[in-house]
């Protein structure tokens, strides 16, 4: 590969890692809007919509050979099956997690969350051990060329659905009547209360779409990187980082964060040291927090960032 | 305010958490017995007080994939050491065998509390296990200053050499050092006339060991390393390594990596179309690459021990005979096929019963014997000639190339070296 193509195949791969921190960073961006907290359980949603995708899609054995799981579902049946599992896993978290806390403190409830990941890593373990587990490709062929790059079909797959959910996300948000009421108990939780918008609801409602979204990311990624239990928390991580770049509160600016996110890394990983990816990620979480959240944010706190204890 | 549901709340999230716990810990402070009390044959020699065998490893954690397999064969061979009377020790009577097995959970700071409690409470005089290097290292110190003998069964150099390249006294390991295995790959590349190589490795001792051993080598062999990096366990997605191995004028990728890391690594080599052949270290010798890797790890090269390939090797071969007896003994006793690591384990109870026959209990008197009287010692990992200067005492004979073909590991013989991929 000339030095042209190498970088054409870092911004191509950097942009499919991207994309998926993107999708985490707006279930993060999702909850703290609504709920004020931040949720470090969306990583394991990811790996539970995964892991659930897989069982559901090829022959698994679980439970240290205990239990074998054959069913072979329709891709688009093993998917479905995934995204709602984790749904419910978000439902079951806010029910009996985040809203009988709802009188503590953002922070105690950012502690619950931290809690759940914990827990859902462990079950996770039990299930399925800690070898890595693969999702077959979505559609098989020869990878395409792009400027010299090599962009399988994979990609191609996670990079449309990205665009689809975003798109999806943005026309919800914008046009419908729970998506509006959504965005209004974000802007005003008070006003939202009064004008009859059930917060409770849209708290349940913000953990449901963040844990679908999360799943989404991970069994979309799952033929490319694989995966394995202790994956959520580095997914959680690099998706806190998105949504901090992107200004904690904003939906596009997460996604973009999120993939720059991956453009950096990968571009980071390749021209400069390889071993040190995932420490790029985290100097610039480093940098922003320092910069951003101290000295540029600072002045103009808003009534979430204040919520969040931040 | 605390509702009721902020209790129920609390008591799932506890509830999950010590499920989860318990799935990685039992069996820490019990340890399990191999059935000692066997009624004495009616007629040989007189029934002895039973011999202690010290063992510990990873039956859980992260690498318990290792730590099963060990646990399993000691338990095993102690069985058929009993079933047999027991071991014939030096004063004529037969002992049974009793083996004191404790889980380290892959944590190196229990491994070392296990071992103390080995040697302080059940007062054993010969230790084997230590699943995972670092567990396998952390314990030195502690054999070492209550003279106990120990055989590892993990791999790293480290384990038994010293940083002035000495050997530690009481410590002894059976896997193969990293260095034959390095050895093995530029022979394979020596065949195709590879002079060009990029290595990939995982960043931790595993991997910087390996790594190490084949720059070390290449010198030597006439080779160039023209491109090195390295990866942090635990990563999926190596395209950014990959591409920039793309850029360089490599003929072959060497990889030091588990399956893990190991499987998503060569799909997306695989995917990204790179022509040069790939060649693994010996860590992704098990089911689960080829399970996870699928189509891309047709072709995938590896040295290995001999047991992966057993039946596949010439009947000339000395070892033959006890790995395919080994092989049928696991498969009769727990209904799967064995793995090199339960063969390290193998090894290293094997050795410690020569000792027992040949000199009794006595700590030092076992020291000397697996320094100086393990000579052509056939084993599961290799022919072990162990010296003073070489506690692990196995070369590159001891290993074989290894070639996954339709699924399957196919041994390769060194004439067929030029034709493989």
């Amino acid at each position: 590969m000339t030095l042209l193509e190498q970088l054409a195949q870092y911004i191509v791969s950097g942009i499919t890692l991207g994309s998926i921190y993107a999708l985490i960073a707006l279930g993060f961006v999702t909850i703290y809007n609504v709920t004020g907290i931040i949720n470090f359980s969306q990583g394991e949603f990811a790996v539970v919509g995964a892991f659930v995708a897989i069982t559901a899609a090829q022959k698994v054995s679980l439970f240290r050979g205990q239990a074998a799981v054959g069913l072979e579902w329709p891709l688009p049946a093993a998917i479905l099956a995934g995204v709602i599992a984790a749904v419910l896993i978000g439902a079951l978290l806010y029910r009996a997690g985040i809203q009988p806390a709802r009188n503590a403190s953002p922070l105690s409830q950012i502690v619950v969350t931290i809690g759940a990941s914990i827990a859902l890593r462990g079950l996770v373990l039990l299930a399925w051990g800690t070898d890595p587990y693969r999702l077959d490709p979505f559609s098989a062929g020869k990878p395409l060329r792009l400027l010299g790059a090599v962009v399988t079909r994979q990609s191609v797959w996670v990079m449309g659905l990205t665009v689809v959910t975003v798109v999806g996300l943005y026309l919800f948000f914008r046009f419908t009547l729970t998506g509006r009421a959504l965005r209004a108990s974000s802007a005003n939780p008070g006003a939202a209360r009064l004008m009859g918008i059930n917060i409770q609801r849209m708290g349940l409602l913000a953990f449901v779409l963040s844990a679908g979204l999360g799943a989404l990311g991970g069994i979309v990624i799952a033929p490319i990187t694989f995966m394995t239990y202790d994956r959520g928390l580095m997914l959680a991580l690099k998706g806190f980082v998105a949504m901090i770049l992107g200004g904690l509160t904003s939906p596009v600016g997460a996604v973009i964060a999120g993939i720059a996110l991956g453009v950096i890394e990968s571009l980071a990983a390749g021209l400069l040291s390889s071993g040190y990816k995932d420490a790029f990620s985290f100097v610039v979480l480093f940098v922003v927090l320092l910069v951003r959240l101290g000295g540029l944010l600072g002045a103009r706190r808003g009534p979430a960032l204040e919520r969040a204890g931040l | 305010m605390k509702s009721p549901r902020t209790y129920v709340l609390i008591g799932l999230l506890l509830a999950a958490l010590t499920v989860s716990a318990c799935g990685g810990a039992p069996s820490a402070a019990a340890p399990t017995s191999a059935p000692a009390a066997t009624s004495a044959p009616a007629t040989g020699p007189e029934q002895g007080e039973p011999y202690l065998l010290g063992a510990f490893f990873s039956t859980t954690g992260p690498a318990s994939s290792l730590g099963e397999p060990e646990a399993n064969t000691v338990t095993m061979l102690a069985e058929q050491i009993n079933a047999q009377g027991g071991v014939l020790g030096p004063d004529g009577k037969l002992h049974q065998l009793e083996v004191k097995m404790y889980d380290d959970q892959s944590d190196a700071t229990v491994a070392v509390e296990v071992v103390k409690k080995l040697i302080d409470e059940d007062k054993v005089t010969v230790i084997v296990g230590g699943s995972g290097s670092p567990a396998s290292i952390a314990v030195i110190e502690t054999v070492t200053g209550a003279s106990v003998p120990f055989v590892s069964v993990a791999s790293s150099s480290k384990i038994v050499t010293k940083d002035d390249g000495s050997q530690h006294q009481w410590v002894f390991k059976t896997p193969q050092q990293n260095l034959p295995v390095a050895q093995v790959q530029y022979e394979w590349m020596a065949a195709h006339g590879f002079n060009q190589i990029a290595s990939l490795g995982v960043n931790n001792a595993f991997g910087a060991d390996s790594m190490a051993a084949l720059k070390m080598l290449a010198g030597e062999e006439g080779m160039e390393i023209v491109w090195e990096g390295t990866f942090e366990a635990g990563d999926t997605d190596f395209n950014a390594q990959l591409t920039a191995i793309a850029g360089t004028p490599a003929e072959v990728l060497v990889v030091h990596a588990t399956p893990g890391e190991g499987a998503p690594l060569t799909v997306q080599f695989r995917d990204l179309g790179l022509e040069m052949p790939i060649i693994h270290n010996h860590g992704i010798g098990n089911r689960a690459f080829i399970d996870t890797a699928g189509d891309a790890a047709e072709g995938v090269l590896f040295p290995i021990g001999k047991l992966l390939v057993a039946s596949q090797l010439p009947d000339s071969d000395p070892q033959k005979a006890t790995l395919l007896q080994y092989q049928a003994d696991y498969q009769a006793r727990f209904g799967k096929p064995p793995s090199t690591f339960g063969g390290h384990a193998w090894d290293a109870v094997m050795m410690v019963k020569g000792a027992l026959e040949a000199v009794g209990t006595d700590s030092a008197a076992i020291r000397g014997y697996l320094e100086s009287e393990i000579t052509n010692f056939v084993g599961i990992s290799g022919i072990f000639n162990i010296t003073a200067q070489d506690h692990t005492g196995i070369g590159k004979e001891s290993l074989v190339l290894v070639e996954i073909t339709d699924g399957d590991w196919k041994y390769v013989d060194p004439a067929q070296y030029a034709s493989v991929p």
